[in-house]
């Protein structure tokens, strides 16, 4: 992977780019020194790591926008970051840029369950605006993985998906309003808490364009009231295949569940070894949660086990209480910590038609014979989403640059089935070059296009989301 | 007027277009107005795919939306965020613009129209996966795709969800669709003022019943005020939910679950029948719900509100022709004329940051200015 060389211009004016920053940021809100720098050198996908010029911490709309005008000024490139766990390298610095992370920004501004909304600063983590609002019986929908630690600047940013998001949506389906601020410094007020916007959707087109339009500072995000109750059933599969039609007669049926989850053999046998959560040996595993309350919940597990019997599964599981619900749920929460036990791994995030779930497993199968690196499947099966996981060994030579070039091949494939190359985690640097496989020169050429209305010097996190020879001429500005 | 057959014959067209077009695909829920030559995208018509089991269609942009409509009942399947017809809102006025016809799937997504359950299931720019289409200089774009999930660049899915044909002509479209609802209730509370209604409907749509409908009319069928708060799922789903809805808003409250009366019922909100009939200019307003009462009341009282739809978010009124609702609106949000002729603008102006922005995006899609031009600023 690489990355645009770095400005010497701007590296030899260090001292005065950051006496800058320093003039506009409390005195503890710039970090320069190249030993505290290196605490910014990466995100999630810790395989590329560069320190960036330095690093401001704003605490305010206002300091963001100040330092944005430093940076616009100086001809120096922003790098937005929110926590800091994209896995698709969003937040990777270069090392003529400066990070400009939100995380002291985390207030909750205004709740107002009347309306059901509450507005945020966008440092605050995913689970933490749950946590804001459960107490009254609401939440926010949109759950990824890393909801712990997230934050909602970078949710924006990458338009956040999880494993609820059948249901509910992802974080573009929750997204009221924005304050945001542009490259040039300009705080712009887009959407609020009234729906949909008077004239273009400008909100629709920031949400996931990677940090790349402005920096979202406050978000008016939709909450809703949390179901009466939610259970699980989980059901083994002989076969792909069989599993694959079973979802497909499920979302047929009329039945709308929250989430359903697919694992595969490998997957299944690396929890089991790993969480022992009592999981079935079987090809095909799945897990299909619905919610309601109590009689709601029994009447669509009973339609869903109904629907299933008919696909000659090998087992079937209903949760009947909480604890039968968390140990169905077990296994598949520790599927990334069970992989990390085995091997360093790579996790791949495409988008396939549901139909087409049997064909790509088939060709991942044969591909990973033919690479010779194993990968274990866990699918957002109700949406297509798919996750392989290739094991690596990082301390082998020429390992990981296999193990990217499996990857790549598996997006390919993603994007020839009528896929795309990431369902949640987002473009980054990760899957930049392969832009170019699921757009024609148009395409990307009227995506660019936005930026240049946004961002007409292409300063903010320029290097990623578009291959580096295509957004070449604009970059240079 | 210009009615192409194939997406490279429009692109043709605009290509060589020497003056501005004017962009229809059913003409039946037009907003303001813009001169140019006709270009209809009704030639642009049929299915090309649609797996019920992966939640997924994908249709020409001239598509009827009933042929749509008709193609997903048949899997027990439906657009959730229920377009509204618009014709008999906006019909009423003779002679019948040019390019009259039926809704087309390609006018619902330029127009982002969505219906009553937009509150619960989302609009229809929730629901759009891909696009394809052909920008002012006559270039084919396509953006999305036919899958759920999809972060793979910039999202100009949503861009050109409500750009009413000014950034780009639409060729096609993918949606992902939903199972219909088996059943549903509809809980109706009567003689409740503005201020009462929302307080209700808030409280309604707060609870875990799922609430797909929350609408209040000031006079209803038989004159006298009414909130309907509607309720869907399978059959014993849906009659716990209203049962367990009217408990919650309280002893006033009745259930009708007569299936065909709760379907007109909805209809009646979604067409915004009750000011269908009479002159007059029809804006549509959308405010936070708990802005409604305070919106209201300082509507003069030339103003009729004929409708609150979205909990009280989306707000109906007509008034005499060429009276400019924005002056009176003290609230945030934003306020369109969806029928009626005046130097004020249809659509809502934006903020001059905003506007900037918008008016930058259409000198890069549309750089001649050609596609309904002035339509939207």
């Amino acid at each position: 992977m690489q990355m645009p060389k770095p400005d010497a211009m701007v590296l030899d004016r260090k001292a005065a780019i950051v006496a800058a920053l320093q003039e506009v940021l409390p005195k503890d809100a710039v970090i320069h020194d190249a030993f505290e720098t290196k605490a910014y050198e990466c995100d999630g996908l810790t395989a590329y790591k560069c320190p960036p010029l330095a690093a401001g911490l704003p605490a305010s709309t206002e300091e963001v926008a100040a330092v944005m005008k430093v940076c616009h000024r100086m001809g120096v490139p922003v790098v937005p970051r929110g926590s800091g766990t994209s896995l698709a390298g969003g937040a990777l610095p270069t090392a003529d840029s400066v990070i400009l992370g939100v995380a002291r920004m985390n207030d909750v501004l205004e709740t107002n369950y009347a309306d059901r909304m509450i507005r945020v600063q966008t440092g605050r983590t995913n689970l933490s605006v749950t946590g804001a609002v459960e107490e009254d019986g609401f939440f926010y929908a949109p759950d990824p993985s890393s909801q712990l630690a997230c934050a909602i600047a970078g949710n924006i940013a990458m338009n956040s998906g999880g494993a609820h998001c059948l249901k509910y949506g992802v974080t573009t389906n929750n997204l009221l309003g924005v304050t945001m601020v542009t490259m040039e410094g300009e705080v712009i007020e887009i959407g609020g808490a009234h729906l949909d916007p008077a004239g273009l959707d400008l909100l629709g087109v920031i949400c996931g364009s990677e940090g790349q339009l402005g920096v979202v500072t406050e978000a008016t995000l939709r909450i809703l009231p949390k179901p009466e109750g939610a259970r699980p059933v989980l059901m083994a599969f002989n076969s792909n295949e069989v599993a694959g039609a079973c979802v497909s007669d499920i979302i047929k049926s009329g039945i709308l569940p929250v989430a359903i989850e697919f694992m595969d053999r490998p997957c299944i046998e690396a929890c089991e070894a790993f969480a022992k959560a009592g999981y079935p040996m079987c090809e095909a595993l799945l897990i299909v949660e619905v919610e309601g309350s109590d009689m709601e919940i029994d009447a669509q597990l009973a339609q869903i086990m109904d629907i299933a019997a008919r696909h000659n599964p090998v087992e079937m599981r209903e949760a009947k209480d909480a604890d039968e619900a968390g140990r169905i749920w077990l296994g598949r929460k520790s599927a990334f910590g069970a992989m990390g036990q085995i091997n360093d791994y790579m996790c791949l995030d495409g988008t396939i038609p549901v139909s087409a779930l049997p064909e790509v497993l088939r060709r991942i199968k044969q591909m990973s014979a033919e690479y010779g690196l194993d990968v274990a499947n866990v699918f957002h099966a109700g949406d297509g989403n798919m996750h392989p996981l290739i094991l690596f060994d990082a301390n082998k030579p020429g390992d990981l640059e296999l193990c990217e070039a499996f990857g790549a091949d598996i997006l390919r494939l993603c994007v020839e089935v009528g896929g795309c190359l990431t369902g949640e985690h987002g473009v980054g640097v990760e899957k930049r070059d392969l832009m170019s496989d699921q757009f024609a020169p148009a395409d990307l050429e009227a995506q660019m296009r936005v930026k240049d209305v946004f961002d007409p010097k292409w300063l903010l996190n320029p290097a990623k989301v578009f291959p580096l020879d295509v957004s070449e001429e604009r970059r240079a500005g | 007027m210009l009615r192409p057959e194939t997406e490279a014959e429009l692109a043709e067209i605009v290509r060589g277009a020497e003056g501005p077009l004017s962009i229809y695909g059913g003409g039946t829920r037009k907003v303001g107005e813009a001169a140019g030559q006709v270009l209809r995208t009704t030639g642009l018509s049929g299915i090309s795919l649609y797996e019920p089991g992966a939640l997924t269609l994908v249709a020409g942009a001239g598509t009827p939306l009933a042929e749509v409509e008709a193609a997903l009942a048949q899997e027990g399947q439906a657009l959730a965020f229920e377009p509204p017809d618009m014709s008999g809102l906006l019909g009423g006025s003779e002679p019948k613009a040019e390019g009259w016809g039926a809704s087309t799937i390609g006018g619902v997504i330029a127009a982002n129209a969505s219906g009553p359950r937009r509150i619960q299931a989302g609009a229809a720019r929730d629901f759009a996966l891909g696009v394809r289409f052909v920008d002012g200089s006559g270039e084919v774009i396509k953006n999305g795709g036919r899958v759920m999930k999809n972060v793979t660049g910039y999202d100009l899915v949503k861009l050109m969800c409500g750009s009413h044909g000014t950034l780009g002509v639409l060729t096609e479209v993918s949606l992902k669709v939903l199972p219909a609802p088996k059943a549903s209730a509809c809980v109706l509370i009567d003689g409740l003022n503005v201020a009462e209604a929302v307080e209700v409907m808030s409280k309604a749509l707060g609870s875990p019943f799922e609430v797909t409908g929350a609408a209040h009319a000031p006079k209803g069928v038989d004159g006298h005020p009414v909130t309907m708060l509607r309720v869907e799922g399978f059959e014993e789903q849906a009659r716990y939910r209203a049962t367990r809805l009217a408990e919650l808003v309280g002893q006033a409250a009745r259930i009708e679950d007569d299936p065909a009366k709760v379907q007109k019922g909805w209809a009646w909100v979604r067409d915004v029948a009750p000011l269908q009939e009479g002159p007059g200019d029809i804006w549509r307003v959308s405010v936070k719900p708990s802005d409604a009462p305070e919106l209201v009341k300082r509507l003069g009282e030339e103003f009729e509100v004929g409708l609150l739809d979205w909990g009280g978010g989306l707000v109906w009124v007509r008034c005499p022709m060429g009276l400019d609702l924005r002056v009176d609106m003290t609230v945030p949000g934003h306020a369109t004329r969806v029928r009626g002729k005046s130097e004020t603008p249809a659509f809502h102006p934006s903020e001059p940051g905003v506007a900037r922005l918008e008016a930058g995006l259409r000198a890069k899609f549309d750089p001649r200015g050609i596609l309904n031009t002035g339509l939207m600023g």
